[in-house]
């Protein structure tokens, strides 16, 4: 395996890569050991727990501090009126990852369950009794929930940055031509992230030092952020985030809790422990915000798209912005001489929502599908011979070169492994043995291959092992094994050979664990410090008379096993131990940063693909589904790890599911507040709904995207998932889903 | 007031002066044990995250007062294995890539090893995932947890043949 892995790329990686290496913090997991931010209890901690407002849009007029500082145990209430001052207006939006936060900056509720006290305990026992007791009452004006409760805005831009309108070529010319349209419309909930970690923070003074035990998706990067608000400078800042239990977006951002719990750890000289419980869940750590997509496709005689617009109204809290950019979608899936994405803003009397995995094309590609679908049978054609017809050779939205795309292969490959070949047509025309209705459906799947920016460095220690240090994230999806493996190749060593540092705001930025490019950015910088310790090792001994490499050029030498060989005679080597110990150094340190090149960012588009195939079961009589297999096949680059990525991917198709059938956090229309804010009635996907499942990649070459051929597999696995299922329910049943989850009501 | 209770916990037997009755079993195994291995993903009952085995059946500690179990014998993923070796169902879980952010995995594998220990697996899939699903995974695990339990399951039961 390793040297076919090698020649796919177009720089020699070592042995490690590519190995289905087992998750080296697995022991730590299945053992208990594994300690996330919660199990930290220091010395002379006490808990906070926070009130949350009753409803949404209206004025605090009561709260009970008088009985919660009766209750014993409790040592104080924190309240607009008596809480401290921040450094930063939490309204500011001072940093463009900082959403604006309720930090009881005054009696304003602006949705249901925003903090409107603190109470501080001695025990958890008499904090979670002491805000009950505050027993909070907000004079509430009629709450703004729903796409027709307020006038819809134009957004200056969508997601983080991402434009809110984009047309390419002539729509009119587009939809002239076609010979018939399909229009779509449809709607999709808010979706609450629900990571089994509940957000938590402990938080610990040292003078003005703040140190802080809290899950953190981009470890470096949120220090300044929690610098600003008490006025410190960020490197007084010391986040430990070894161990998240999933974030998926959520723990990316500072929210209320985190800086309400830093206050009151200062206040009282004490560490403080914060813990949402799993309904605070449903506010203030944000969300996938609702949207309701129109999509019309224009077609041609021949079953060519000839227009395609995508119009996305997004929802968003009554005081800050973040639009799911799901009409961005449409934008370089199929190829269409004239498409438009664009978007609307609705202001909803509910928490501000953020990025939850695979923002905007998670919502966005669920319609684009389903349209798509929709089309197919309207020209006639099978789903899958429709999208083969409209593939795009280019990035149909920049008319780019794609630095690599075997979509082409994942649709033979998936469509071969599910068995799609001789689908009926028409829908309804299959039965199982228990006469369940079956049906087939399928989905494309796409997502953004970006690479940030990271820093790592490499030591080198006298007896040949090493140390590496990054400060990434491994909130699941095992960056703490495949960076690792990537680390040591970029040294040359066996994984066994290096220590692996992470998770941890003093080691070097590895920038934020998002859009599935922490593989690609912080492996980079890993491997390029790995690179450089060894260009420095090969300097040592090619100019040390008594080395056996002495006097080979530069470009002359290859680094493997903890040894450099002289290319052109692997007889002659030496091991890195022994180059260090003739040049008398006890260590060797090397840096490196993991940045695309900008050329090629300007001129690829890159992006990961796959095809989803999906097969349903449905009740004849009661429309209960069943997803009876799920296939998909993906292209994402190099493969690190085998054995993770499928996990990732699996885990990507199981959100699938879960927006397909069952996600959908419902809020009181009158009130605002979370009528399911539980995992009982918030249903998340559990083992019975999955029969077979199946995650298959392709092999894909790609020498633009970074160094490494890296893309990523973290989010794609849900864009497909969606639209295939659907597409499933409609063959199985002939009824198109117009919302998101479908229900057993729409099939009636 | 306090309250005396006597329980097992691993093996160690713990003589307890409660001074608060509404800690829960899991609280206290967290917090006054520090066995910090159990999670706490809900509180409610509803994500299996703080599963443990109380006289050899599955509970979720946070439905349980602590003062409810005076006397009972309770094992905690902790305890699960001698220190320093793997229970069946841990070595099926890492080979199976059973778990991502790994926060519901203690909860997953003491609910396996009750449903294997109580014969409550049968052999057909349908039953392992129907028995597992009191265990939310929220990075979508299930189908490697599902293969877990199933190859722990056949260990045991030729185990208990041989």
């Amino acid at each position: 395996m390793p040297d076919d892995f090698a020649s796919q790329s177009h720089i020699r990686l070592g042995s490690n890569s590519g190995k289905p290496q087992t998750r080296l913090d697995g022991i730590a997991k299945i053992t208990g050991s594994a300690t996330y931010a919660a199990d930290n209890a220091p010395q002379d901690m006490i808990w906070a727990v926070h009130a949350g407002a009753p409803a949404a849009r209206g004025k605090v007029v009561a709260l009970d501090t008088a009985a919660a500082l009766a209750h014993p145990g409790v040592i104080d209430v924190m309240t607009p009126e008596n809480r401290p001052e921040l450094a930063q207006d939490p309204d500011a939006r001072a940093e463009f990852f900082a959403m604006k936060i309720d930090v009881l900056q005054n009696d304003a509720a602006r949705y249901a369950g925003a903090p409107v006290a603190l109470v501080l305990a001695e025990t958890l026992e008499a904090a979670l009794e002491g805000a009950r007791l505050l027993a909070p009452q907000v004079e509430a004006e009629p709450a703004r929930i729903g796409f027709g409760s307020s006038e819809p805005y134009e957004p200056p831009f969508v997601g983080f940055g991402s434009p809110a309108k984009t047309v390419t070529g002539d729509m009119e010319a587009g939809f002239a031509a076609a010979a018939q349209n399909v229009e779509v419309e449809i709607e999709t909930p808010p979706q609450y992230h629900n990571a089994m970690e509940p957000h938590a923070i402990v938080a610990q003074w040292d003078g003005d030092r703040l140190i802080l035990d809290t899950p953190n998706q981009a470890i470096v990067m949120s220090c300044p952020m929690f610098a600003a608000y008490f006025g410190i400078p960020p490197e007084n800042v010391h986040i430990r985030s070894p161990y998240l239990g999933g974030g998926f977006g959520s723990k990316a951002v500072i929210n209320a809790p985190q800086i309400l719990a830093c206050l009151a750890a200062r206040q009282t000289g004490r560490p403080v422990k914060l813990v949402l419980g799993r309904s605070q869940m449903f506010g203030p750590v944000g969300h996938r915000g609702a949207t309701k997509q129109t999509l019309k496709l224009g077609i041609d005689g021949e079953g060519r798209l000839t227009a395609l617009s995508h119009h996305a109204v997004a929802a968003t809290s009554a005081f800050d912005d973040f639009l799911e950019p799901a009409a961005n979608a449409s934008l370089n899936t199929y190829a269409c001489p004239a498409i438009s994405a664009t978007h609307a803003g609705s202001r909803w009397d509910i928490g501000t929502p953020g990025a939850m995995r695979a923002p905007g094309e998670a919502s966005g590609s669920a319609a684009l599908e389903c349209a798509m679908d929709e089309a197919a049978h309207a020209a006639g054609l099978d789903p899958l011979e429709f999208r083969l017809r409209n593939y795009a050779e280019t990035d149909p939205a920049s008319g780019r070169a794609f630095s690599s795309k075997e979509l082409r292969e994942c649709y033979r490959l998936g469509a071969e492994r599910f068995g799609w070949a001789g689908r009926p047509l028409e829908p309804g025309q299959m039965r199982d043995a228990r006469g369940r209705l079956i049906g087939w459906g399928m989905g494309t799947s796409l997502f953004q291959a970006p690479m940030f920016r990271a820093e790592a460095r490499a030591t080198l220690r006298a007896d040949g092992t090493a140390v590496v240090e990054t400060a990434a994230a491994d909130m699941g999806q095992g960056a703490w094994t495949a960076l690792a493996q990537i680390a040591a190749d970029g040294l040359g060593l066996d994984l066994a050979q290096v220590e692996f540092r992470s998770g941890d705001s003093k080691l070097p930025d590895a920038g934020i664990a998002g859009g599935s490019g922490h593989t690609a950015t912080a492996g980079s910088a890993l491997f390029s410090a790995g690179q450089d310790v060894v260009a420095k090792l090969a300097a040592l001994a090619l100019a040390d008379p008594d080395s056996p490499l002495h006097g080979a050029g530069n470009q002359a030498v290859t680094a493997r096993d903890g040894r450099l060989f002289l290319a052109a005679d692997e007889s002659r080597s030496a091991s890195y131990a022994d180059i260090l110990a003739s040049a008398g150094q006890e260590a060797l340190t090397g840096n490196g940063e993991g940045v695309r090149n900008p050329k090629d960012a300007e001129e690829r588009a890159m992006f990961s693909h796959g095809a989803v195939f999906a097969e349903v079961a449905v009740d004849p009589d009661l429309f209960q589904i069943r997803v009876t297999r799920l296939v998909g096949a993906f292209a994402a680059g190099q493969i690190i790890n085998p054995k993770l990525a499928e996990s990732q991917l699996l885990g990507g198709m199981v959100w699938g599911l879960g927006f397909a059938l069952h996600e959908e956090g419902i809020h009181d229309p009158r009130t605002g507040r979370p009528v399911n804010g539980d995992l009982a009635g918030y249903h998340v996907p559990v083992n019975a709904d999955f029969v077979q499942i199946e995650a298959l990649t392709v092999p894909e070459a790609d020498p633009y995207v970074n160094a490494l051929g890296v893309k990523g597999v973290g989010e794609i696995g849900i864009t497909g998932s969606v639209g295939a299922i659907a597409n499933a329910v409609w063959h199985a049943t002939g009824r198109r889903a117009r919302r998101f989850p479908i229900h057993v009501e729409d099939l009636l | 007031m306090t309250l005396s209770i006597t329980l097992t916990v691993n093996g160690t037997p713990h003589h307890l002066a409660l001074d608060d009755m509404r800690v829960t079993l899991l609280d206290l195994l967290r917090d006054r044990l520090g066995l910090t291995g159990t999670k706490k993903g809900c509180d409610r009952g509803q994500c299996g995250a703080c599963t443990v085995l109380v006289d050899g059946r599955r509970l979720n500690a946070c439905l349980s007062l602590a003062v409810q179990q005076d006397g009972a014998d309770i094992v905690t993923i902790e305890g699960l294995a001698p220190e320093g070796s793997l229970h069946p169902v841990q070595e099926a879980f890492l080979e199976h890539d059973a778990f991502q952010c790994g926060y519901c995995t203690p909860g997953q594998i003491m609910s396996a090893a009750g449903l294997i220990a109580e014969g409550a697996d049968g052999t057909d899939m349908e039953r392992i995932r129907e028995g597992m699903s009191g265990n939310i995974c929220r990075c979508g695990a299930y189908r490697g947890i599902a293969e877990a339990v199933a190859e722990a399951a056949r260990k045991a039961r030729t185990e208990a043949d041989a």
